[in-house]
């Protein structure tokens, strides 16, 4: 692999930058791998990339039907943050901050982590109530979370409006939080997986799987039959197609999520902010647009394209707490598909059939989730046992009733 | 002082040379006329440098006339605050505006970021990808940030007002240039309702400036014509200055209608949601730029803007053109240029032979011609000095000009349709992307659908860069991207047309591309050895042109983006000192006095000690009738229902289907066959639905129907010892004695005056407790009724906090605090009532499953602190120390109890019911305090006092 | 923004609707086992072209009904009442046309 850095940067902009190569490999498909994943977005990538670097299996394709990243990876508001109210979700996701804090410089390319705090509001004397419950669990849970009063906030917030329609009474922040540039993180994995041996193959669906008794032998393609001892499937917003392919239903509703961002302008909002009662999630990016978040349209969908009620709704919540955004414009508005679970916790681990794996339902927060996901998946690939991690996180906790609600526990919205 | 409008022509044009409008940029003040825009305005006073571009600061003019503009972006005030990000191409020009540039420090021709544009081979896309890790990104991140951005945050209060305003047409025609005109008298003259959408101040699109023959006659007459039979016709609605913004599913558009957004502190923008039947789309083409060095220099222009400044506003952008040309449609423009008397000098063809007739039209107007000519460069400085081009014999020529007019073919104005849903096909002969196919009921006319010309009549030659080494060719002016960007990311392998845009940023600026996708897939096509069709094209999304974030939002702001309910004694309990509180959407006393805590502990003694009077008007109120009504209820109460006997009240709780306690709260049993159920305040309207959920989805067959009746019912709650002399008192109470009316009975009557009552005796504070319905226009009397009658007994008032610290002292449940999303019937003690329930209810499958029935579940008890003190909800039960500490559980309700001296509270504790008796630490932000785990009621608990 | 065919007063906004999920759902009683419970409650078809779902009018009749929609296009290829039959994809674009035109 070409090592990326400043000095390299400069000496190759000295010779026109004419002698980079490509971050990542334009593979064909094998006839075999030991271990083929579906879907080439962050937690396929990131699987495949531990089981090369971590797990000693570099027999590896990851099979995208369209560009890597295409999907959810691509189109998320990029919110990495690990303040969850249950335990065995908040050692999920700190692992995964853990290894974004590390990132960069394990991968050699720049993911842009700005760790620059995730503030969460609360808008009534019973929230608060919420909050204190929740900052409390967070940090039993071992996670960094502070209070912060209306004058805190404003200090760090200056353009919030404490006195909105619901005024703002105090909030917490997770000084951890931060943000990643999502493009950055797909093909910083994509490099490393290539130059670790991994085949990414791009412009190949997966029409079906190849079964043999319950246990998967292979995946037909695009491209043609591919033979693989064992299979993972991480196709956020097709996981139920996926799953409908090897025989087996879930638990999932798939969902338009919308986010939009303003035409870019100076720097006036440093953090992120997010209102759970009033379903509003607002930072900046660099460019400088104003980047918010909306709630889900309310109906199942696939179009990544979304509607109008949302982002009126959207609109309206972010101008009551940020009444000086008014005069800014819109820009542009987008959407991907989110894989709901009841309740609002992935599903990873093993599925009814044998050799094949699920790393699915990461609904409206699996972006933050990549490395650990990746790092879990690859283990319980490699071992056919859940890695510790995960072992709640399986689809049999529907049955017994074990559900992990971390929505309803803590009003924290994922 | 005024500058000459050196560049303004003696006369044509259709601006009203009779009225001068004087404006303001960077500074200094200029004149223009009325009917000119910000862009017109600053062409006709010489001003030629207007920005800095985004990354590498350079000088840049106006490109376009229209809302395709990637360097005009200006910030304009014209009374309602700086407003950053103005397309000075669609701005009208308004007496007293004020523009500025948005870039360039310490001045926009003085700019010190020029040093980025001297170092430009460090700053190719994706640079910070490889860089700036070290010690991390951080460190770097604040300078990136204050680099980005084009423009300010308004300072000071929006006063524009936004309205939001729904209709339905037949017809929603886009774009009234030639095309949309017909259209839209076509479909008026069939009698269609028909909505005409312009984004421009005027209606006729090129024929403002192009006097092409329209139906064989003059256009401007025809124009004329047209819009007045339109103006005639009752089904014809005209928007102009108003943009479709957006393409929704179900043929749902929106506009912004900007008509009334230039009236300073009067100002109004409207925002369209328009159901239409049929959509036309007559958006146009864009020219496109071509590719060579410098074609980012001031004077650069598009060949048709051009045109349309002279043509239309009497401006002329040079006193020496040159047009680079790879199309006949781009000739025209330039021959149209030169006859209505700009100075064009020359024409520069890549193509080899074009059409004999154009070459003879130009010699006969002393225009210079090269065709087969490579365009290589313009050279300049802060403007175009010359350009730089190799002939057919390949020499290198130099022509000295100072504008450049080029025209690079045109691209449909397709984003509509994509967004719709509609799919673009590339064609080979246009050498763009045409509408292809819509699920949508949208049809597309004119040059969006790739019409440009008469048949043969365009010819557009292959487009492609300049064969230049220097990165020097922008292809995204927006946001600097250069071919050599192109290049970098496809030698790194970037080479879907996705990964392209992300990697080079090309196109993902304010223009969303309208200059620059083309040209960009274009130079990817080149270098991968794929043809455009193959390449493929960015989907667009909304919105076509950025609206204004107010303007979606409409009147959703303060009290309008949530109203509050108001209880029907609102303006009573104001007058008796209450201070409200948001609780479930309504606005409810929280308390009565100034003094928070001294109030509530107030309050809630004298509940306990005499009476005091609540209004309870928001609870939740259902009346369910019909043969099968207790059948029904008996299917969503984990209670049994049908045992009840008329007259009487019971507390029950309702589960979701997945066993999750959902709501609680009494019913009563009116009659046989009808019901009233009492909901929680905050749903009671959510209660309602789940009721008719059920009954229209799972079992239509039994005969019941519902009725919510919350709002037509005032509650008085009166509570206290001596709340039944109290309401005794009032002229045609029932006999309120216990061998009467015993706890949990329900009666109605009529007071002397003639107002119906409901009386419940229940009780959720503990003590003797009544809650008297009466029609809601009969509130504040009967308050004040009760208020009057109670003085002798010294009657108070209590709020929700002091009702909070009464049910809290007796353990009551209250759902939502005392609950949460996990929470099943086992863990709020209704074990028992599980166990005695027979047949099926909603939820009831669920609480078998090993789980629900886990013996270590959290459990609701109470707690005492140990050693006085005091905690707060939210806190956590923690067990081991250090690194194995872990939380059990926590507490939900925490109050200090004025009749008992002391705080107490209820949690949710793993094991609680086993636990009594046992000392637990209570943790709240690093402090730590003991408790003892008891019962959860602590006081009364026989319950003797409301029975009484 | 969706515009729905109500059944019982015509076509109105997605404004006016409450979405109800999958349509069609048997509720079995409670001697199912923990694994027929948890798919009734649980699992969902989801998939990607025709949809069958129910919505609730809740701001106009207050009525469910079902609605046969293409969750790709959005497009709404059939409604109909609750209890009525459920339409076969072949008719299904066919014989709701009339209700629809």
């Amino acid at each position: 692999m070409q090592r990326y850095s400043f000095l390299r940067h400069v000496g190759h902009a000295l010779r026109g930058h004419r002698h980079w190569q490509p971050a990542w490999q334009t593979a064909e498909p094998k006839k075999q791998y030991d271990v083929v994943i579906i879907g080439g977005g962050g937690h396929g990538l990131a699987t495949a990339y531990y089981l090369a670097t971590r797990y000693g299996i570099k027999n590896v394709a990851v099979l995208e039907k369209g560009y890597i990243g295409g999907g959810n990876t691509g189109r998320n508001t990029q919110v990495v943050r690990s303040n969850y109210f249950f335990p065995e979700s908040a050692a999920f996701f700190d692992h995964s901050l853990t290894l974004f804090e590390t990132l960069s410089k394990e991968l050699n390319f720049n993911l842009m982590f700005s760790q620059c705090g995730h503030i969460v509001l609360a808008h009534s004397e019973h929230e608060l109530e919420q909050q204190r419950r929740t900052v409390n669990s967070i940090r039993l849970n071992g996670v960094d979370a502070e209070h912060l009063s209306p004058q805190q906030l404003k200090k760090r917030v200056p353009l919030l409006n404490l006195d909105a329609r619901f005024p703002v009474l105090g909030g917490f922040v997770q000084p951890r939080g931060g943000c990643i540039r999502h493009d950055a993180l797909v093909w910083g994995l994509a490099r490393a997986a290539d130059s670790a041996g991994v085949d990414i193959i791009q412009n190949c669906e997966v029409t079906g799987l190849q079964l043999q008794g319950d246990k998967v032998v292979g995946v037909d393609t695009s491209l043609g039959g591919i033979a693989a001892d064992r299979a993972a499937i991480a196709v956020a917003g097709h996981t139920s197609e996926l799953a409908r392919m090897a025989g087996f239903r879930v638990p999932i509703t798939s969902m338009a999520l919308q986010a939009l961002v303003t035409e870019p302008v100076k720097p006036i909002i440093s953090t992120m902010v997010i209102s759970p009662t009033i379903h509003m999630y607002i930072s900046q990016t660099d460019h400088g647009e104003v980047l918010l978040g909306a709630g889900a349209d309310v109906y199942n969908s696939y179009a990544q394209r979304g509607g109008i009620p949302a982002i009126e709704e959207t609109v309206a919540a972010a101008l009551e707490l940020f009444p000086s955004l008014s005069r800014l414009r819109l820009m542009r508005q987008w959407s991907g598909t989110t894989d709901i679970t009841p309740d609002t916790t992935p599903i990873m681990g093993k599925t009814p059939v044998q050799n094949l794996y699920l790393s699915g339902g990461w609904g409206t927060g699996g972006f933050k989730a990549i490395p650990a996901g990746g790092d879990t998946m690859a283990y319980t690939i490699a071992n056919d046992e859940s890695h510790p991690l995960i072992a709640k996180f399986g689809l049999e906790r529907f049955t017994i009733g074990a559900l992990i609600d971390e929505g309803a526990a803590s009003g924290v919205s994922h | 002082m005024s500058h000459a409008q050196t560049f303004r022509r003696p006369q044509g044009g259709r601006i009203d040379r009779s009225n001068a409008i004087n404006f303001r940029f960077n500074g200094k003040t200029y004149q223009g006329y009325a009917g000119d825009t910000l862009a017109s305005a600053l062409l006709a006073n010489g001003v030629r440098v207007v920005s800095r571009s985004f990354k590498f600061h350079r000088p840049r003019g106006i490109l376009s006339a229209g809302v395709e503009e990637p360097n005009a972006l200006l910030g304009v005030d014209v009374g309602n605050g700086m407003i950053p990000v103005v397309r000075a191409t669609l701005m009208p020009l308004i007496e007293g505006l004020n523009a500025e540039s948005q870039s360039g420090f310490p001045s926009l021709n003085f700019d010190l970021g020029r040093i980025l544009d001297l170092t430009r081979p460090l700053w190719p896309a994706g640079f910070y990808n490889k860089s700036f890790k070290w010690p991390s990104w951080h460190t770097f991140e604040w300078a990136i940030r204050r680099a980005a951005g084009l423009g300010r945050l308004p300072a000071g209060t929006d006063t524009t007002q936004y309205r939001h305003l729904n209709t339905h047409c037949d017809v929603l025609v886009v774009g009234a240039g030639p095309s949309g005109l017909k259209a839209a008298l076509d479909a008026a003259r069939r009698g269609d309702d028909v909505l005409l959408v312009e984004q421009d101040v005027e209606a006729g699109g090129s024929l403002l400036f192009d006097s092409m023959g329209i139906d064989s006659g003059p256009s401007d007459k025809w124009l004329t014509a047209t819009l007045a039979e339109l103006a005639g016709m009752d089904n014809v609605r005209i928007l102009l200055c108003a943009t479709v913004a957006g393409y929704f599913d179900h043929n749902v558009l929106t506009i912004h209608d900007r008509s009334a957004a230039h009236r300073g502190s009067n100002a109004v923008e409207t925002f369209w949601k328009v159901r239409a039947g049929n959509v036309v789309l007559a958006t146009g083409a864009i020219e496109q730029p071509l590719m060579f060095g410098n074609n980012d220099l001031p004077g650069v222009m598009l060949a048709g803007a051009m045109h349309q400044y002279a043509s239309r506003y009497g401006v002329d952008c040079g006193q020496r053109i040159v047009g680079i040309i790879n199309n006949d449609v781009g000739w025209r423009t330039m021959l149209a240029m030169a006859d209505t008397g700009s100075p064009v000098s020359a024409i520069i063809d890549v193509r080899e032979d074009p059409e004999d007739g154009l070459l003879q039209a130009a010699k006969t107007r002393n225009i210079a011609t090269h065709t087969g000519a490579t365009p290589l460069l313009a050279r300049g400085s802060s403007a175009v000095k010359a350009f730089r081009f190799a002939s057919k014999s390949g020499d290198t020529q130099e022509i000295q000009c100072d504008a450049i007019a080029m025209s690079g073919g045109l691209n449909p104005t397709a984003h509509l349709y994509s967004q719709a849903g509609g799919r673009l096909r590339y064609d080979e002969p246009l050498a763009c992307f045409v509408p292809q196919e819509c699920r949508q009921r949208v049809r597309v006319i004119g040059a969006a659908n790739g019409e440009f010309a008469a048949a043969n009549a365009y010819n557009i030659a292959k487009r492609q860069s300049a064969p230049l080494k220097s990165n020097a060719q922008w292809v995204d002016y927006l946001h600097d991207v250069t071919v050599s960007d192109i290049e970098l990311a496809v030698r790194e392998n970037y080479t879907s047309v996705e990964h392209l845009k992300r990697y080079t940023t090309t196109g993902m600026a304010v223009d969303q591309g309208k200059t620059s996708n083309l040209n960009a897939m274009t130079v990817l096509g080149q270098l991968t050895e794929r043809a455009l069709a193959e390449v493929g094209t960015t989907t667009f999304r909304p919105q076509f042109m950025p609206v204004t974030m107010g303007a979606i939002a409409g009147n959703r702001r303060g009290d309008f983006y949530a109203p509050p309910r108001l209880l029907a004694a609102h303006d009573w309990h104001r007058a008796n000192g209450a201070v409200f509180d948001d609780y479930g959407g309504w606005k409810r006393p929280a308390f009565y006095g100034k003094d928070r805590a001294a109030s509530i502990a107030a309050e809630a003694r004298k509940v306990r000690e005499s009476a005091a009077l609540f209004d309870g008007s928001p609870l939740g109120k259902i009346e369910v009738k019909g043969p099968d009504a207790a059948e029904f209820l008996n299917r969503m109460y984990v209670n049994t229902v049908p045992t009840l006997k008329p007259g009487k009240v019971r507390y029950g709780l309702m589960l979701t289907e997945n066993g999750i306690v959902m709501d609680d709260g009494v019913f009563v049993r009116l009659a046989e066959d009808h019901f009233l159920v009492n909901t929680t305040s905050g749903n009671a309207d959510r209660i309602a639905g789940w009721f008719e959920e059920w009954h229209q989805c799972e079992w239509p067959e039994l005969e019941v129907i519902f009725s919510p009746v919350t709002a037509h019912w005032s509650v008085a709650t009166v509570a206290g010892p001596n709340s039944r002399a109290i309401l005794a008192a009032l002229p045609g109470m029932i006999d309120l004695t216990t061998g009467a009316f015993p706890h949990m009975s329900f009666a109605s009557g009529e007071f002397a005056d003639g107002t119906p009552y409901r009386l419940q005796r229940v009780s959720f504070s503990g003590e003797l407790s009544y809650e008297l319905s009466v029609p809601a226009n009969r509130t504040a009397a009967t308050f004040q009724r009760i208020w009057d009658e109670g003085q002798v007994h010294g009657i108070g008032l209590f709020g929700i906090e002091a009702l909070m610290v009464l049910r809290t002292e007796k353990g009551f449940l209250h759902v939502g605090v005392d609950t949460d999303g996990t929470t099943n019937p086992f863990d709020v003690g209704f074990g028992g009532i599980v166990a005695n329930k027979k047949g099926d209810y909603v939820g009831a499958r669920s609480l078998q499953r090993a789980h629900d029935q886990s013996a270590d579940r959290r459990q609701l008890v109470g707690f005492e602190l140990v050693n006085g003190g005091s905690v707060l909800a939210g806190a956590h039960f923690v067990v081991r120390c250090g690194k194995d500490r872990r939380s059990e559980g926590f507490v939900t309700s925490a109050v200090f109890s004025p009749i008992l001296g002391k705080t107490i509270g209820l949690g949710l504790i793993e094991r609680g019911f086993d636990r009594k008796g046992e000392a637990v630490q209570i943790h709240d932000n690093n402090t730590q305090i003991t408790a003892t785990l008891v019962g959860p009621c602590f006081f009364d608990p026989d319950g003797e006092r409301m029975r009484a | 923004m969706l515009q729905i065919p109500c059944p019982y007063c015509g076509t109105r906004d997605e404004a006016e609707f409450h979405f109800g999920g999958e349509a069609h759902i048997t509720r079995p009683g409670p001697e199912v086992s923990d694994e027929e419970w948890s798919d009734y409650l649980f699992n969902r078809e989801n998939p990607k072209g025709t949809h069958f779902e129910r919505w609730c009018h809740n701001f106009g009749c207050g009525q469910w009904f079902n609605v046969a929609r293409d969750t790709v296009t959005h497009e709404i290829d059939a409604v109909y009442r609750m209890g009525e039959r459920k339409p076969t994809p072949e008719n299904v674009l066919t014989e709701n046309k009339r209700r629809l035109a």
